[in-house]
């Protein structure tokens, strides 16, 4: 993994709202198809500088390059270049599975005839043909999860987004969908997860702790375990968060 | 007798079958952890519990009250926090607090001391709107509100789900005081490691108790044999080639590690050689409740 390239830059990531500093220098690096993990308590900063790497939102200071884009000035080709997907929104509920991949796949501008021969092929891959025509509601949360990911990185995306992305469901389905995850890492897509729990965390390449505004820890969960003498990810994140003075 | 005593539960809803035959009981001042995923009944069984929803059959008692005769004696000695946020939004938390402990011809000064611990944490945003508070002192604020009354049974669904990890930590130290004072509490969470902080728990899944035991016995559930296996880089990799081995009953991620589960001798003899051949770091282990639950899953 150390050969591949960097497909996120920070460097010294500074964002301000007024007098409070939401992120205080932040700089990491994230390598094209690892699964970084960016966690933190409420408040510590971590939904802030997502927006920001997402291009949704401008850094105060800072170098900052996502897919190969400039956090300042090519914001429109950041959002064309990433998947997002979240455990609270994601997909409408009052489309059937077919219009919302196709409402996805839609505003990325593919062409038609794409659309129509992946969804074909992602409805055979999850074995969803029979049915294509459900509405969302109806169709059971572990699998809309799974559809979820799959729509996030429909358009090919260098990095995928997911904030908090498999609460709720039984022990095997979660299995399956890091499958999903570690599936797509394979093929090269970078995947940037955000959690509050910690076996989630568990699954990351890397790891990377944010405690009022500042990172606390960044490395391997096997590492992070080794430094602070802990068999969990739990303890490790207890540790560094305890110390916190925006909870 | 129990404090709590549910007696073959069933609740549909068309031809969805929230709850089928549960039953299982609870003793005063134990802290009872109902663990499964969503759609596992968890709610559905707390809605019957604190007399909001009523059982196609079965029976419940709380503190020897049936809770479909005596519904207004239940809804005065049980406090119970749903597991969306109820409180007023729009209420500042003193407010809020105010309002609980009146309705129930109570004040917030006569059981203060029940709630002390929690409520001290809050105090110093009392003016704050509820609805501008963040996750965990809503749900510090929301059990402050259940317990105001000093009930005898509370029910918490999903107290911790959205929370973070210091928080829940915070929240469980609480349940076991609160314990302390004599209160019988039914927790549910969809987190298996939260099991650990319970007295008893119950694993459910499709309307149905696959177990209930202590968080220390949970492991007798799984009665195969189970190996975890650390290929330091490619946990992914390692699994999917595992699966294509003979011997290889079933293989599931857990983290940077696959836990991999054999039935006979002869495959674990195989598997040990393919291990020694491929330099595969490998130890016998103890079944957690991820493998317990999948393995009850399996058998359902």
């Amino acid at each position: 993994m150390e050969s591949k390239e960097n497909i996120i830059v920070v460097k010294d990531l500074v964002k301000k709202f007024g007098n409070f500093v939401a992120n205080d220098h932040l700089s990491f690096e994230v390598k094209r198809g690892e699964i970084f993990g960016f966690l933190g308590a409420n408040g510590a900063g971590k939904t802030t500088a997502i927006r920001i790497l997402c291009g949704l939102s401008f850094p105060t200071s800072g170098e900052i390059s996502v897919a190969g884009y400039d956090a300042y000035k090519e914001r429109e080709a950041i959002k064309r270049n990433i998947g997002y997907m979240s455990q609270k929104f994601s997909l409408y509920d009052d489309l059937t599975i077919s219009e919302n991949i196709k409402f996805y796949a839609g505003i990325y501008g593919l062409a038609p005839k794409i659309i129509k021969s992946r969804t074909a092929e992602l409805l055979s891959r999850m074995g969803l043909e029979d049915i294509h025509n459900r509405l969302i509601r109806d169709v059971p949360l572990g699998w809309k999860q799974k559809l979820a990911f799959s729509v996030a990185i429909f358009h090919n995306p260098s990095i995928v987004f997911l904030d908090e992305p498999t609460g709720g469901v039984d022990p095997i389905t979660r299995r399956q969908f890091w499958e999903l995850i570690n599936e797509a890492a394979a093929a090269g897509i970078t995947v940037f997860v955000t959690t509050h729990y910690m076996d989630e965390a568990e699954y990351c390449d890397r790891v990377s702790i944010m405690v009022d505004g500042k990172i606390a820890a960044l490395d391997t969960p096997e590492q992070l375990k080794k430094i602070y003498k802990t068999k969990e990810m739990n303890g490790v994140f207890l540790t560094l968060a305890r110390g916190a003075k925006n909870n | 007798m129990s404090e709590i005593q549910v007696k073959n539960l069933h609740k549909s809803y068309g031809d969805i079958e929230a709850l089928k035959d549960i039953s299982f009981e609870v003793d005063k001042s134990e802290i009872f952890g109902v663990i499964g995923p969503d759609g596992a009944g968890k709610t559905s069984l707390f809605r019957i519990l604190t007399s909001l929803l009523l059982p196609d059959s079965g029976s419940v008692m709380l503190a020897g009250l049936d809770v479909v005769k005596d519904y207004d004696k239940i809804r005065k000695i049980i406090g119970y926090m749903p597991g969306r946020f109820s409180l007023y939004q729009d209420l500042s938390v003193e407010e809020n607090l105010n309002f609980y402990a009146t309705v129930f011809g109570s004040s917030i000064e006569e059981n203060y001391d029940l709630i002390r611990d929690i409520y001290v944490q809050i105090e110093p945003f009392k003016k704050r709107l509820a609805g501008k508070l963040s996750g965990g002192m809503k749900q510090k604020l929301a059990l402050s509100c259940a317990l105001i009354h000093r009930p005898e049974v509370l029910v918490l669904d999903e107290p911790t789900t959205g929370v973070d990890a210091v928080s829940r930590v915070e929240f469980w130290d609480l349940l076991h005081k609160i314990k302390l004072e004599g209160i019988t509490i039914i927790v549910s969470t969809p987190y298996m490691d939260e099991a650990a902080r319970c007295d008893r728990v119950a694993l459910i899944q499709k309307g149905e108790i696959m177990s209930i035991s202590k968080p220390e016995a949970i492991h007798k559930g799984f009665t195969r044999i189970l190996y975890e296996l650390s290929p330091g880089h490619g946990a992914y990799r390692l699994l999917k080639n595992i699966r294509n081995e003979e011997w290889c009953a079933n293989a599931w991620l857990f983290g940077q590690s696959v836990h991999l589960t054999l039935d006979t001798n002869k495959e674990e003899t195989e598997f040990l050689e393919y291990a020694k051949r491929e330099k595969l770091s490998s130890k016998k282990i103890t079944a957690g409740i991820e493998d317990t639950f999948m393995e009850l899953m399996r058998k359902a």
